[in-house]
């Protein structure tokens, strides 16, 4: 098992007010994302734990991209990773932060 | 003296050694090898079909058990290499040259063989591509054919699978050449005639039905969610855009996806009647649920699918069907069909490159093209306007020129990844490796970039008909390649000035929420739901029953 940590400044706070939500499942090829909004303002942190090493820049490049994408500032986001491919896991973090901000 | 009866008199003596092993048209199967050694001469064009679904199996085992001594350098000039028999020919030295169209299961085999220096391969086209060549400078000599059942004069009737048989047919028997036919059964009077028994020299009933393979079924429990995704984007980004009523979709998961969800996400979209009514298509079976819902209003197949007969039989106001009531299908004219007449293609590929150029080849694969070139391309040719076509023409240039020509929609849809992990965006097609290595003419190129307007991955649409220069073309490419090497070398900030321009489009950009992307969108779940959607009329093959 390998843990990857990245931390990122968002362009702005999340919106919406809910304070956790999960989403996803721990299976072959799939992933289970933990989002919580418990941190100040822009900042954003993503905790990976992951059964397959190697891919630390597929990784960051694809927090990276959500980061710029949704702006999930107050997030601390847990993902449990099953061996998801990239498109995956960047579907999922969408989701999850759609499921934040939903009312 | 002119002699203009040499190709008459050379059949004629054909026939004449052929008839030694029949009674009357027909042979029995022990004596079909005979026959083919006594018809058959070295050098022949022979077209052994060999379709892209049915197969005339036992014309093909018994041809590979001819003698090479007596049969030898044979031109194979037929679409579909799928069998190991059509492969043997090669091993076996009966045959030596090959022209054809489609190779799926025998993929792998063809670079084999390629490289044992077994085969001198002549071209490998598009399926009306070469059966115009049947009429020009590739009739077959021989062509083995094969029908559900024939009648003691050698009528034909082929059901649903008719295929490519009319055209090998016309071009073999008019042409001065012999038509063999193998069939399930001979009946006394069949259910029609689609091959009129003038055209067939010798029947051969087989004891067991020829073989048939499914290509078209997609079980719907495989479809992902970021094909969902891509499926979503393809209908609200091009289909509603566009106002797409005439279509053709390839075959795979992303496509089948975008069949499943006709009922549910674009029936939300209010898009009933609007788009997607008249399709040239093979059977899928997962349109069921749209044909079911009444999105559908006809179509028209170039062959047909296994399990799907009795449906299509209890659909005549859909389906094309004969007086007999089962479906006909034909690939000369729903290849037409889908190039004249229709306004969209879709369809996926396995590698895109900077350009767009598309390939399905890999330097250990070659699975040949089938249709998807010619369903994949502009028509030239093509002289009647329709909304979508001329939207897409005027965005193809910038002001209103003199003369204006519409364009149709090319769009191929892919994931970024493969299962494994392989990436579907390429800097450089493995096609062209494999053209050096093989000192091809031509790299297999499925479709040319420059006829693509669109290519859709789970990240976003790239609009390529908006693009002015190959640097834009390029950056729209990588700017919905998603995480693959290609996608991460983007220009960030060309990429966006793209997407300000309409020209690369993502889900947000389309108010696509991606909790939408749901399993549950998707209008049947299973090959089960397929069948309660039919009414149990669809009878799914064995291999996709897995309850």
């Amino acid at each position: 098992m390998q843990n990857l940590r990245f931390r990122h400044t968002a362009k702005r706070r999340l919106s919406g007010t809910k304070d956790k939500a999960i989403i996803g499942v721990v299976a072959s090829g799939n992933l289970e994302v933990l989002l919580e909004r418990v941190l100040p303002e822009a900042a954003c942190e993503v905790e990976i734990a992951t059964p397959f090493r190697g891919y630390d820049d597929t990784w960051k490049a694809v927090i990276a991209e959500f980061v710029e994408r949704s702006s999930p500032g107050g997030l601390r986001i847990s993902i449990n990773d099953g061996g998801a491919r990239p498109d995956t896991v960047y579907l999922r973090l969408m989701q999850g932060s759609s499921l934040m901000e939903a009312q | 003296m002119a002699d203009w009866h040499a190709e008459r008199r050379a059949r004629d003596e054909r026939l004449a050694a052929g008839s030694k092993f029949s009674t009357g048209k027909m042979v029995a199967p022990k004596d079909v090898t005979g026959l083919l050694e006594a018809l058959v001469r070295p050098g022949d064009r022979i077209c052994l079909e060999g379709d892209n679904q049915k197969q005339a199996d036992f014309l093909a085992a018994c041809l590979a058990n001819a003698d090479p001594k007596v049969l030898h350098d044979l031109h194979v000039v037929q679409s579909g290499i799928v069998l190991p028999e059509h492969i043997d020919l090669f091993e076996k030295g009966i045959a030596k040259k090959l022209d054809f169209s489609f190779s799926g299961p025998q993929s792998h085999a063809i670079p084999r063989v390629l490289k044992s220096g077994n085969v001198e391969l002549g071209a490998i086209h598009t399926y009306i591509e070469l059966f115009a060549r049947y009429f020009v400078d590739l009739t077959p000599h021989v062509a083995l054919t094969v029908a559900r059942s024939a009648d003691r004069q050698g009528n034909l009737y082929m059901g649903p699978n008719t295929e490519d048989s009319p055209s090998v047919i016309e071009a073999t028997a008019f042409k001065g050449g012999i038509v063999v036919a193998q069939v399930n059964e001979i009946v006394d009077r069949l259910p029609r005639v689609d091959i009129p028994g003038d055209r067939v020299d010798f029947v051969v009933a087989t004891s067991k039905p020829f073989y048939i393979e499914p290509l078209f079924t997609r079980d719907p429990a495989s479809i992902t969610e970021t094909q969902i995704l891509a499926a979503m984007m393809a209908i609200k980004g091009v289909y509603a855009e566009y106002g797409i009523k005439r279509l053709n979709h390839g075959i795979g998961f992303n496509t089948a996806a975008i069949e499943l969800l006709l009922p549910t996400y674009a029936d939300k979209l209010g898009l009933k009647g609007k788009i997607a009514t008249h399709w040239a298509l093979n059977p899928h079976p997962t349109l069921i649920p749209a044909i079911e819902s009444g999105w559908v209003k006809q179509i028209h197949s170039f062959g047909s699918e296994v399990g799907m007969d009795d449906y299509m039989r209890a659909r005549p106001d859909i389906y094309f069907t004969g007086r007999d009531g089962s479906m006909a299908s034909n690939r000369m004219y729903c290849q037409l069909a889908g190039l004249y007449a229709t306004d969209l293609f879709i369809g996926s590929s396995l590698q895109i490159d900077l350009d767009g150029n598309s390939s399905t080849v890999t330097v250990d694969r070659i699975a040949g093209f089938g249709g998807a070139p010619n369903m994949g391309s502009d028509a030239h040719g093509r002289r009647h306007a329709s909304g979508p076509w001329l939207k897409a023409g005027r965005e193809a240039v910038d002001g209103h020129p003199a003369v204006m020509r519409g364009r149709k929609l090319v769009v191929q849809i892919v994931e970024t990844f493969s299962e494994k992990m392989v990436p579907a965006f390429v800097e450089r097609l493995d096609s062209l490796e494999l053209a050096e290595k093989f000192k091809l003419d031509l790299a297999p190129i499925m479709i040319y970039g420059d006829d693509v307007t669109h290519i859709v991955s789970e990240e976003g649409i790239a609009n390529l008909l908006l693009c002015r220069t190959r640097e834009e073309r390029e950056q729209a490419i990588r700017g919905i390649a998603g995480f693959t090497e290609v996608g991460r070398r983007r220009d960030r900030k060309m990429v966006a000035q793209l997407r300000e321009r309409k020209i690369i489009r993502y889900p947000e950009d389309l108010g696509i929420n991606p909790l939408d992307a749901d399993r549950s969108l998707l209008a049947a779940r299973s090959i089960q739901d397929l069948m309660h959607w039919s009414g149990n009329l669809y009878d799914p093959p064995n291999k996709f029953r897995n309850w």
